[in-house]
């Protein structure tokens, strides 16, 4: 009772009401948003619905009852319908603050604690644990936790999928390997710039492979590749789910790591951890002595792609692969945030002996979404399952994404499909290494 | 609130998926596109088929509960707010084209299908869907027939009722009717299908409709014309028409309207002129270029300070889509925005734009004016802020001023928005008083109960318009 009212009275005191007010309710981001195509056009699961549920809850015209934290919980987060409203509404930022202020009051019950917990605290901003993450995951599934999980309903962790989920798993790197890697690596050729890596947590762990291709191509892009020792996760998953404080601590750790480096540009490879990056200054808003810092390190910040295609990399490096369809999926915070579109575009189709067939609603995300894919799985699914409908359309042996979570996501679509054989889904950054080094 | 009779009755007619009463359901139904109404329905229903409909109706006709129909809820009149509760009835599972029948040029659709899809379909076949409201992205065929909706190419092509050639139609009491057909021609009786477009819901339930296609047009050209005088685009409009072009689109939009469109779309409209005028002309390529070049002739000579052909479809459609917006760009100014709908004969333009002008300054309020210039259908639209309640009344006197005058001119109330219940206050004005009574013997002789949609169209009494409540 008290946490409804606690609730409401948080939503009152913390939600912007101008941008509440800002919807004029003319409904033009419904189209674009996945779950309000996916539920038959359920209005309480589109942009629009959500907005007017937080508004109601302001207004004491509804209670933030369970109904409403499962239509904010169904959202992905993917943000298709900012670029969409004509009233630029700032949809994210509003879902962001509501979730925050439902996980803050919420009470959960143990196995829930415990395994955000671990995936907040314990896991995320600590790489080195991250880097065992496979033992992890047997600790999670032997330790009884995951059994208790289940029995909540809360995460409805499926065995079954999470199995699928393993098969998709690159092959990590020996703890030796990672643990090689120099910090600092001078440009070929000329130098033309200086750019700082931000490495990411999954990047570097499950895919440092990928991280590591990316670091060739920008050398090869006449750029000088430096690597912030100290620096940390984004912090993206917890603003995601509700946990904006420890969010702001890790930002706060990112912007001195990168202070100390007088790189001319921040750049990842990630679209996921990139979209909260340019949007540090916004997280650190309240914070007077950190807010201009944060602007200045979020304007720094560029998809690796933006970068390769300014150095005029595609004229530089011949980059040609065997014959195949190739098809790009978008990485929703890497288009709709960092506003990054084009660029990993006429990268594909530059490699010479390709042909780059463009699916239907690639712009739509494909429902990984951070943690999306264990916390609504279902959705999730019935999501990706479209998605592969419209890569099947394509005929494409090879779908690209730039982005971790998307990337795992659609190789787990290429196993749903039982497409193993003929498709596979790899990053921009190890296809374009590829194409650079084939001969 | 429904009785649980009631209640368990609907539910056994579409099962409890399709039926929703949470008050997460009812909140997220409770408004539409119209800023400051909002108002919970008692419940949802999605109804699958007109069969499901049929019973729903005869159900709610025999308990008195009302039925508020609704496609997308983008209307801009509250025809969707469930002011007086009961149930709001979606189509969004009633979303098929039927047929696209290419011999007969006719298209036959349910009514959850959405505009552009239709569009699209007919387009892939060489055929032609001209009514193209600026919602068309979201708003359902359901939603235009029964606003009548007009839209962009409305000057020359007309609005949606000139291209229903047929309704299927589920009355109150829960008898199913068809109006028209594919004939070309039919005048038997009385011409029902008419009777339905355009009336928002409150004779009955649109369950299917047969709308007619033409051939899609060869070419197209898109034309920019600015001007530093509002008064001098108002009389090019005029010139224009007045020289026997009737071009397929003829927008205009003031400055501060400019201003917000450019900076939401970023497609090079300028933002430093008082008036501009997006002309476009479609047929085959000799009849376009010859009349792109008059017009640009006509505006040049009716002193536009630059006249500009979009180089490429590419160029042309971005700047149409951008006038698309102009509405919901308008919206980020401040935090509410009221758009109004009065529309005069089209020599009028130029006295009606400045009757807004001296009326927004007379009420001390800020509107912005776009519009269909060509068929005289302007769009004053006033950016406020619903909290500032003194403010909001002086908009309340400014809007009335607006209706009155363009009354005076030989005008309307509202050209394509339909009355719904924000503009019912204002119909008398329009029809007259025996010309309301008129209208209200035909909705009660089909709908005795009342349960169609009610509040709409027909005021209680005059009151303000602005309600808000839970
Ligand atoms: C940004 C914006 C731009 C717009 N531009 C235009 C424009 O250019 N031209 C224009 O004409 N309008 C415009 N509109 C208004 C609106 O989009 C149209 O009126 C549209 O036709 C409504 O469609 P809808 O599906 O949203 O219907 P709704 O808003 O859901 O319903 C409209 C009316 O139709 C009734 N109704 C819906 N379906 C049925 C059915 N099956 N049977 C019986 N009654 C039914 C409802 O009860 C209601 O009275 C605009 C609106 C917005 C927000
Ligand atoms: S597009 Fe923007 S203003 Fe329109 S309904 Fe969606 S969020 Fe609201
Ligand atoms: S963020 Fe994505 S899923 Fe969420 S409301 Fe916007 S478009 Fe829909």
């Amino acid at each position: 009772m008290t946490t409804t009212k606690d609730i409401q009275q948080a939503f009152k005191e913390r939600l912007d009401y101008d941008e509440l007010m800002n919807c004029m309710r003319c409904g033009f981001c419904l189209p674009s948003c996945p779950t309000y195509g996916q539920t038959n056009q359920y209005e309480a699961a589109s942009p629009r619905g959500r907005i007017a549920l937080m508004k109601g809850v302001v207004d004491g015209l509804i209670e933030p009852d369970e109904s409403v934290e499962k239509q904010l919980n169904l959202c992905l987060g993917c943000r298709a319908c900012e670029p969409v409203c004509p009233s630029g509404v700032k949809y994210g930022h509003l879902l962001e603050e509501a979730r925050d202020i439902i996980q803050q009051k919420k009470r959960h019950k143990w196995p829930v604690k415990a395994l955000r917990h671990m995936v907040f605290e314990q896991l995320f901003p600590h790489k080195e644990r991250l880097k065992n993450v496979h033992s992890l995951l047997a600790f999670y599934q032997r330790s009884g936790l995951q059994k208790a999980v289940q029995k909540t309903n809360i995460l409805n962790v499926l065995p079954g999928n999470l199995a699928q989920m393993e098969k998709t798993l690159p092959p990590v790197l020996t703890k030796k390997e990672m643990k090689k890697r120099p910090f600092l690596f001078e440009a070929e050729g000329t130098r033309e710039r200086t750019v700082a890596f931000f490495t990411g947590c999954l990047m570097d762990t499950m895919f440092m492979e990928t991280n590591n291709a990316t670091i060739a191509l920008l050398q090869k892009a006449g750029c000088k590749v430096v690597i912030p020792e100290v620096q940390t996760c984004c912090g993206a998953l917890h603003a995601h789910g509700g946990e904006k404080d420890q969010a702001k601590k890790l930002a706060k750790q990112n912007i001195m790591a990168f202070e100390s480096i007088q790189a001319d540009d921040i750049v990842l490879n990630a679209g996921g951890c990139g979209a909260l990056l340019v949007e540090y200054d916004h997280l650190l808003k309240e914070e007077p002595e950190w807010k201009e810092r944060a602007a200045a390190f979020s304007a720094k910040v560029k998809d690796f792609s933006e970068i390769l295609l300014q150095q005029q990399f595609v004229e530089k490096q011949k980059l040609s692969l065997p014959s195949q369809i190739i098809t790009y999926q978008d990485s929703c915070h890497l288009r709709n945030v960092m506003k990054t579109s084009s660029a990993p575009r006429k990268l594909i189709q530059a490699i010479n002996g390709t042909v780059f067939n463009e699916m239907e609603n690639a712009d739509h995300c494909c429902g990984s979404a951070g943690i999306y894919n264990l916390t609504e799985q279902e959705m999730s699914m019935q999501i990706l399952d479209y998605k592969m409908e419209k890569v099947k359309e394509t005929h494409a042996h090879t779908i690209v994404t730039a982005n971790p979570g998307c990337l795992i996501q659609m190789k787990l679509g290429v196993v749903r499909e039982g497409v193993e054989e003929s498709v596979r889904a790899v990053h921009l950054a190890d296809l374009l290494l590829e194409a650079a080094e084939s001969k | 609130m429904l009785n649980e009779r009631t209640k368990a009755k609907l539910v056994e007619v579409v099962g409890s998926a399709n039926f929703q009463d949470s008050s997460e359901a009812r909140l997220v139904y409770s408004y539409d596109a119209t800023p400051n109404f909002q108002s919970l329905p008692d419940a949802v229903i999605m109804p699958e088929n007109k069969e499901q409909v049929k019973r729903i109706l005869t159900i709610c006709n025999e308990d008195h509960v009302p039925i508020v129909p609704r496609g997308s809820g983008t209307n801009l009149s509250a025809g969707t707010c469930p002011t007086q509760g009961g149930i709001v009835l979606t189509f969004n599972r009633m979303n098929k084209i039927l047929e696209i029948d290419e011999e007969n040029l006719t298209a036959t659709v349910q009514p959850g299908v959405i505009t552009l899809d239709l569009i699209n379909a007919v387009e892939a076949k060489g055929l032609f869907y001209p009514p193209d409201p600026s919602s068309m992205k979201i708003s359902t065929i359901g939603g235009n027939i029964s606003e009548c909706s007009g839209g962009l190419r409305g000057l020359k092509y007309g609005v949606t009722k000139d291209y229903v050639l047929g309704l299927e139609v589920v009355l109150a009491n829960g008898d199913c009717i068809k109006t028209g057909g594919k004939l070309a021609k039919d005048v038997a009786g009385y011409d029902l299908t008419n009777l339905f477009v355009g009336s928002e819901g409150t004779l009955g339930v649109v369950t299917e409709a047969i709308l007619k296609l033409i051939p899609i047009p060869e070419t197209k050209q898109t034309l920019l014309a600015l001007f530093e005088d509002m008064d001098a685009a108002a009389k090019t409009v005029s010139a224009i028409i007045a020289h026997k072009i009737i071009p397929a689109t003829l927008e205009f939009l003031d400055q501060p309207t400019c201003e917000v469109v450019e900076d939401f779309a970023q497609v090079g409209l300028p933002t430093d002129v008082n008036a501009v005028l997006l002309i476009e002309q479609d047929g085959p390529p000799e009849v376009v270029s010859r009349d792109i070049e008059m017009i640009s002739r006509i505006c040049s000579e009716g002193n536009a300070v630059s006249v500009k052909v979009a180089a490429s479809q590419a160029e042309a459609e971005a700047l149409s889509t951008a006038r698309r917006s102009a509405l919901s760009a308008l919206a980020r100014m401040k935090p509410t925005t009221i758009l109004e709908d009065a529309t005069v004969p089209r020599s009028k333009i130029s006295e009606m734009v400045k009757a807004i002008n001296e009326i927004a300054v007379t009420y001390n309020v800020k509107i912005c004016t776009f519009g269909h210039a060509g068929d005289g259908n302007l769009h004053p639209t006033c950016l406020t802020d619903a909290r500032d309640k003194e403010e909001l009344h002086r908009v309340e006197q400014a809007f009335e001023a607006i209706f009155h005058k363009a009354f005076e001119l030989g005008g309307t109330i509202t050209g394509e928005h339909g009355v719904g219940e924000m503009k019912a206050p204002y119909l008398a004005l329009k029809m007259g008083g025996e010309g309301v009574a008129a209208m209200k013997a035909i909705k009660y002789a089909l709908d005795p109960q009342g349960i169609m949609n009610p509040g709409k169209i027909f005021a209680k009494d005059t009151r303000k318009r602005v309600v808000v409540r839970s």
